[in-house]
Order: structure tokens, then sequence, then C-alpha cells
């Protein structure tokens, strides 16, 4: 047994050079923001509909002002401030780490992924947390169909962009 | 949902949305690269963000859609996230894929970025506010042209 134990934790190490304990906290206060959420209002909060919402405060264009969108524009933005609110509380108050106070991925990368996840999200009626985290909760098979077309994309682009010599 | 709001509506929407945020802070995925290792596969954690969090909301949605009947702040009924299945959910899923897979980022975890400081990722929503707004724009479009 003991010859398997320093086999073992190479793997792990190798599949979790970070460990595991932070993404597994990390995964479960997500999870529980959304219930506390849920449970209080009803309510099944994604992330990406914020943007939507958001637009119908400056926009005239029908599709932003919908009647769902505008009765829950305010809440979407108080979400919103809250998700910045907690981060902030991690990032500078319980864990201040100053290299995360910046990203080394190029902004070009940025700005073009970003207005694709704009589209998609909306195209495809949520994101990692609408699908990804309480569809998937819900056992949709929507959702489940729209995970695994994002994940496989997802790391087929990373991988080709990897590949491409593109760093970071 | 009711229109006689509560008081503490808003309230429970903010504390909601801090233990998110906290949460994809700890996480690692407030930042790009982190998400990227995922992609490359170079560090699984993401499995367990995503898993621990769909486990928390599944047994929420379970426990409350079979034991409780309506939520106290709103009095809306509790139900599971179940949307309607078309193309558009796919074609969706290709598209944010690309995006997710080029940029390392999505729409929660770049609001948690700016709370971390992470300004760069302002690039990102920035991204993110004018495809929402192209695609809206193009849809509502078509959507007269047909009519």
């Amino acid at each position: 047994m003991d010859a398997f134990t320093p086999l073992l934790a190479s793997g792990l190490e190798g599949l979790f050079p970070r460990g595991i304990l932070p993404y597994l906290v990390g995964g479960l206060l997500v999870g529980l923001g959304a219930t506390i959420i849920y449970l209080s209002t009803g309510i099944i909060a994604g992330a990406s509909t914020f943007l939507e919402s958001t637009l119908s405060y400056v926009s005239g264009v029908e599709r932003f002002n919908r009647y769902k969108y505008v009765q829950s524009r305010d809440w979407r933005v108080v979400f919103t401030l809250g998700i910045i609110a907690g981060a902030a509380l991690w990032g500078f108050v319980l864990a201040p780490d100053p290299s995360a106070w910046t990203t080394d991925v190029q902004w070009w990368r940025l700005l073009g992924g970003g207005v694709l996840v704009g589209i998609g999200t909306r195209l495809g009626k949520g994101c990692t947390s609408g699908h990804g985290v309480c569809g998937v909760g819900s056992l949709s098979e929507t959702s489940l169909v729209n995970v695994a077309t994002f994940m496989a994309f997802a790391i087929g682009t990373a991988q080709l962009v990897a590949a491409l010599g593109v760093s970071p | 949902m009711s229109e006689r709001e509560s008081a503490l509506f808003l309230p429970a929407i903010f504390v909601g949305g801090l233990v998110f945020g906290l949460g994809l802070a700890i996480s690692g995925m407030a930042r790009p690269e982190v998400v990227l290792d995922f992609l490359q596969f170079e560090d699984f954690g993401l499995l367990f963000v995503m898993g621990g969090a769909a486990v928390v909301t599944g047994l929420a949605f379970f426990l409350a859609t079979t034991f409780l009947d309506r939520a106290p702040l709103t009095a809306t009924e509790y139900t599971r996230r179940v949307k309607e299945f078309d193309r558009n959910v796919v074609v969706g899923g290709v598209i944010f894929g690309v995006g997710w897979g080029l940029s390392g980022i999505c729409p929660g975890a770049a609001y948690a970025s700016v709370g971390i400081g992470n300004f760069p990722i302002l690039w990102a929503i920035a991204g993110m506010f004018i495809g929402a707004y192209a695609q809206g724009y193009v849809r509502s479009r078509l959507a007269n042209t047909v009519n």
C-alpha cells in the first residue's frame, strides 16, 4: 500500500496542481449562493441574462424590452453587484493576492471571446451558471446538451489557440 | 413573482450574489488563466466547481419541489430550470464554447473578476455587452421582417 501512496499523490498532483480544496469549497459556495436566492425567492438565477436585461435601460431594441427582462432588470443588477462584492471580500479582505489583480491573457482574446460569449449565451439560453450549474442541477436535457456542446468547443478552441503558440 | 415585493427581496438577492461571488473568487474561476488551464487539460479543478455547485443546487431543487410549496419572499412556486430545446441551444452553445475557449471567461466569473480587482477583464465584459446587443438587435430585426 505504501508503495502506491507516492504514485497516487503524484497522479493527483498532476491532475490538480493547485489542489482540490479551493475548487470544491468555491463550487459549494457558488451552489449555496444560488440556493439562497432560490429558496427565498423561487428565482433560478443565471448570470448572462443580466447582459440583456441591463441593455433595456439604454436601448429601445424590442428584445431587451420584453416584460421578463424589464421586470427583472433591477434585481439582476443587485445580483451582479453581490457577485462583485463577494469576490472583492475574498480578493481584498480575506485573501489579498496582488497577482490576481490582473491577467496576462491578451486583451484581444478577452474582447473577441467576450463578444462570442455575449452572442452564444443569449442565443443558447444560458451560460455556465444557468445551464452549467442550475440546468445540470435540474437534470434538464436542454442544459446537458448545451453544456456538452460548449465544453467540447471550448476545449477544442483553447487547445487550438495554445497549439498556434498564443500564450497566454 | 409577486407584485407586492417583500422588503427582504433585494437583500436576499444581494446576499445570494455575495456568496456566489465569494465562491467564484475562492475557486479561481475569476481568473481566466485557471479556466484555460482546465480547457488545456493542465488542471481539472473546474470539474469540482461546476460539479459541487450543481450538486448543491440540484439538492435544493429536489427538496424544494418535493417538500415545499412557495418561496417565502415572492410566493413564487418552486420549479426546476427546464428550458425548451431548439436549434439555438446547440448553435449558441457552439458560439459560447469558442468564446469561452478563446478568453477563458464566462459572465458570472467576469463579474467576480472585477470584484477581485482584475480590471483587464473589463475588455471581456465590454465584449459580452457588444455580443448580447448584436444578437438582440439582429433577432429583433428578423422577427419584424417575418411578421
